[in-house]
């Protein structure tokens, strides 16, 4: 059984971070390169890590699976940056941004890793400022600020419709520097395929080369993983298509445990799904609400009439019905579950009846076009290419999509895992945000984790390992996990069976999306825990994987995430069926209040669910980490 | 919703250096809503279950922003409309019956990996030379400290869009990279916190750029009608001005851009 000891530091809440950096262990200078890092994943997280440590002295490799680390999907990241820096003076703290954190997290998260994740966002926007990222400014050049879901204050950082880009590209040009001055060893189209441990402690990784299909051995004093999250595993997302979670669930499998795996994210405001090739669903950023409303019609009737023919009384505007504190600002799990209850009440709008309307015609009344142009020009754009509409004239239609997942591997105070010298930071991580994300938060939370935690916690780590003392690539266990990757790869290429690769992921996506979406119950858990094994074994016997691994060959790299994503998908559905109770994103049908909305249980769920493998074909095993809120009392979480 | 049925010339070359050709592909009754790259995905799933080797290409968030895909579609890089990315490219721009030519982006700096994969890690070379401002983390005033007048900071936003794409290399008959590098120079050359290292900068990324086999530029601005953020060539005069004037101070041994005043 794993030991799960999060290490969060004795004291009141605000001093915690304090006093643990002056407290952990410190690497003089000089020794600091005598070590390696492998860094693994260059978005936010991954980029902003391997050009801090490197700043400190650290050697450090960097390794990415995309032609460039500036193509990290932390880039598609449209609305913005959350910090606690209460420029527009009303009424902004630490301690509210950790609060409206920790309850839009539905009272899963670590009060300690949320309340320091505050602290540290005002010192992101500080940083970025500093390297050049362009932030909206007013006419004064001081930084603009606007609201964004879940707040009631303005506290959100942004550049256009793009901050993610913006932001990633400022971490990019960190480790540029780094990489030209050769403080960074950079490894692009470089795939991690497994972790390596030695003695129970993480000392490298194995590695494909995706042009060359070479696979080489990395060892390092310590590993830290930011790969982002898994949410392609339900096919259809607004992920990039080459997201993945091998690296992740390969050190999985390798003994880090995986912490709440149900807890993905759904986004409200995505285009509806068009038709059976769909390869992506692309999000209409949640800044959007801040200016349109969303509505249905009141009556099932309506739903194929023109929207302009439909009168103000036969609108059903329901956010703002029920919700009337937050309206269409509640949320991203309110909004999504109340979109999905109107429309499984037959007032759904599209073709499909899978839609609603998000309407701008009061914000062009009160803004002009031409204002609401300015604040949303470039979004109203993707949505006329998509769709071929033009939202100025006619409401755009949105639908929920899989858009985050809050589950990830199990991370102490420290950020690292069960595996000592395994560090996981960012999206692949589980610490944050609990059972549903805020907006604007994922972006300050792989920067906050990149710039200013993994600086200081890594040391405390390296401080007890002998400098020099790492295993050399020629150790058993690495050949062990060579030889377990080329035998996966060789497998894979050696089926030539009837179906692709894709055929199969399509399949999992609407098990998943089906079963484990928006709304869970125990039948359709169990369920899908009879229907993913039986998908996989048929995988395993008929996909179709052409070409070689000598060479580039996207078959290959496709066919090894998908063949992940089939077991992760089982291990999401477990967690889901095992936690009995309604917490955020997590909507068990059987548990919630009369209203429809969700009914945690405390007494017997407070806590993050730690799964830990116990080989091919066993059942996993459940550790569990409580969460003592010593700080905040859980509430039931109300927008109204 | 309306289906339409088009034949795909496309470039198939096994690997690096080695030969290439054309081979076509018919793609029948494909939605008009569907994306060019899902156009792709079709195919390929079709290739994959003759036993064939579907065809390689570049992409990722399929939303214009990464900057992954390319194509030079019927010999315009990102296909027939100004401003988008081939990701954002869709088949009602097509007519029924079409031949669509599918090519990768040509330059010499831009090697073929296979198929239409390019390596563009020159772009990454470029950066790493000098595109960025030194700032280490935990070093930096309050954001507010510094003020930058919003028509700079703007300017430096429509700059900053560059998303890295290559379009404007393969668009170019030179294969010139001159909007990609004052694209950068000017970002960061335009904000208050990027001028100390002003010259260093434009000084060593144009040299990374000729050295890398970028041709030079002749002012015919095919770059930036190709650009999918549509990044102004003004940029590219901004760029030259910077780098004449870099040049000057640095032969003639005088200070650099953004040094400060001091005493007398």
């Amino acid at each position: 059984m794993a030991q799960l000891d999060a290490k969060v530091p004795a004291g009141p809440l605000a001093d915690k971070w304090r006093k643990h950096k002056a407290d952990i262990k410190l690497v003089n200078p000089a020794n600091k390169r005598k070590y390696d890092v492998i860094v693994v994943g260059a978005g936010l997280a991954g980029a902003s890590t391997a050009a801090s440590l490197a700043d400190l002295g650290y050697r450090v490799k960097c390794f990415v699976f995309h032609d460039s680390p500036r193509r990290a999907h932390s880039i598609a990241a449209q609305g913005g940056i959350n910090a606690a820096k209460n420029y527009p003076n009303d009424g902004d703290s630490v301690h509210r941004l950790f609060y409206d954190t920790i309850k839009g997290g539905d009272y899963r998260s670590r009060e300690a890793n949320t309340h320091r994740l505050a602290e540290v966002s005002v010192n992101i926007i500080d940083q970025c400022a500093a390297l050049g990222v362009p932030f909206a400014r007013e006419y004064g050049g001081l930084l603009a600020n606007r609201s964004f879901g879940g707040a009631q204050v303005s506290r959100t950082f942004y550049a256009r419709g793009q901050t993610g880009q913006q932001l990633l590209l400022g971490a990019y040009s960190a480790l540029s520097r780094l990489v030209g001055g050769n403080a960074v060893e950079l490894f692009t189209h470089s795939e991690m395929l497994d972790l390596v441990v030695v003695d129970g402690h993480a000392k490298g990784i194995i590695v494909r080369d995706l042009v060359t299909g070479e696979i080489t051995r990395h060892a390092g004093d310590a590993v830290v993983l930011a790969t982002g999250g898994y949410g392609n595993v339900f096919n259809l997302s607004t992920y990039a298509r080459g997201s993945n979670a091998t690296a992740i669930w390969r050190a999985y499998k390798r003994g880090a445990c995986f912490a709440n795996p149900c807890f993905t994210q759904i986004h409200p405001t995505c285009i509806p799904v068009s038709g059976d090739y769909q390869s992506k669903l692309t999000l209409m950023s949640e800044s959007l609400r801040n200016d349109g409303r969303i509505w249905v019609p009141k009556k099932a009737e309506d739903r194929k009439k023109d929207p302009a023919a439909i009168p103000e009384d036969d609108r059903d505007y329901y956010l703002e019905r029920m919700y009337p504190a937050f309206g269409n600002l509640s949320p991203r799990d309110i909004a999504s579950r109340a979109a999905k209850r109107v429309c499984d009440e037959g007032r759904g709008v599209g073709a499909s009846g899978l839609g609603v309307y998000l309407d701008f015609s009061d914000a062009i009344r009160r803004l002009t076009e031409n204002g609401v142009r300015e604040r949303y020009g470039n979004l109203f754009d993707i949505y006329h290419e998509i769709t071929n509409e033009n939202a100025y004239q006619v409401p755009m239609r949105i639908f929920p999509a899989v858009h985050y997942t809050m589950g990830g591997l199990w991370v102490d105070y420290n950020l690292m895992s069960n595996v000592p010298g395994l560090f996981v930071l960012g999206e692949a991580n589980f610490s944050d945000h609990g059972a549903n994300r805020l907006g604007a938060s994922a972006l300050m939370q792989g920067l906050a984790d990149g710039l200013f935690v993994i600086p200081y916690t890594i040391g405390d780590y390296l401080a007890g390992q002998k400098p020099g003392a790492r295993p050399p690539a020629d150790h058993p266990a690495f050949a062990a996990a060579e030889g377990t990757v080329r035998a996966m790869n060789s497998r894979l290429l050696g089926l030539k069976g009837k179906a692709t690769v894709d055929h199969y992921h399509k399949e999992l996506g609407k098990i998943l999306w089906t079963h484990c979406g928006m709304a869970r119950s125990r039948a359709g858990l169990e369920e899908a825990l009879k229907l993913i094994p039986a998908l996989r074994e048929e995988f395993w016997k008929n996909v179709n994987v052409p070409g070689s691994s000598e060479s580039l060959n996207q078959s290959l790299e496709r066919a090894g995430r998908v063949a992940d994503f089939l077991e992760l998908g089982e291990l999401m559905c477990r967690d889901a069926l095992a936690r009995e109770e309604s917490c955020g994103c997590h909507f068990r049908e059987e548990y919630h209040y009369p209203d429809g909305e969700c009914k945690r249980d405390d007494a017997n769920f407070a806590h993050a669910a730690a799964w830990e493998y116990q080989g091919e074909g066993k059942v996993p095993l459940r550790n569990v980490e409580p969460l003592n809120f010593e700080f905040v009392k859980p509430s039931v979480r109300n927008y109204k | 919703m309306s289906t339409l049925s088009v034949t795909l010339r496309v470039w198939r070359q096994p690997g690096p250096g080695q030969p290439g050709r054309f081979a076509e592909y018919p793609a029948k009754n494909l939605n008009s809503d569907m994306s060019f790259l899902e156009m792709l995905d079709v195919v390929n799933e079709e290739l994959t279950l003759k036993g064939e080797e579907p065809i390689a290409f570049d992409h990722d968030c399929r939303e214009g922003i990464c900057g992954t895909c390319s194509l030079m579609i019927d010999g315009k890089p990102h296909g027939p409309h100004r401003g988008v990315a081939t990701c954002q490219t869709y088949l009602r721009s097509f007519e029924d019956g079409a031949v669509i030519l599918i090519e990768p982006f040509r330059a010499r700096a831009f090697p073929v990996l296979k198929d239409l994969i390019t390596d563009r890690s020159a772009f990454d070379r470029i950066q790493q030379s000098g595109g960025f401002i030194t700032a280490r983390a935990g070093s930096a005033p309050d954001a507010n400290a510094t003020l930058i007048p919003k028509g700079d900071a703007d300017l430096a936003m429509d700059a900053a869009q560059c998303i890295g794409c290559g379009a404007c290399v393969a668009a170019c008959k030179n294969a010139s990279a001159m909007l990609f590098v004052a694209a950068k120079v000017s970002h960061l050359g335009l904000l208050p916190q990027g001028q100390p290292e002003r010259d260093r900068r434009v000084l060593a990324m144009v040299q990374t750029m000729d050295g890398e086999g970028f041709g030079g530029c002749t002012n015919q601005y095919e770059c930036s009608a190709a650009c999918p953020k549509l990044i102004s060539h003004d940029f590219i005069a901004r760029l030259n001005r910077d780098y004449v004037k870099a040049s000057f101070r640095s032969h003639l041994g005088q200070a650099p851009a953004g040094s400060g005043g001091g005493a007398g």
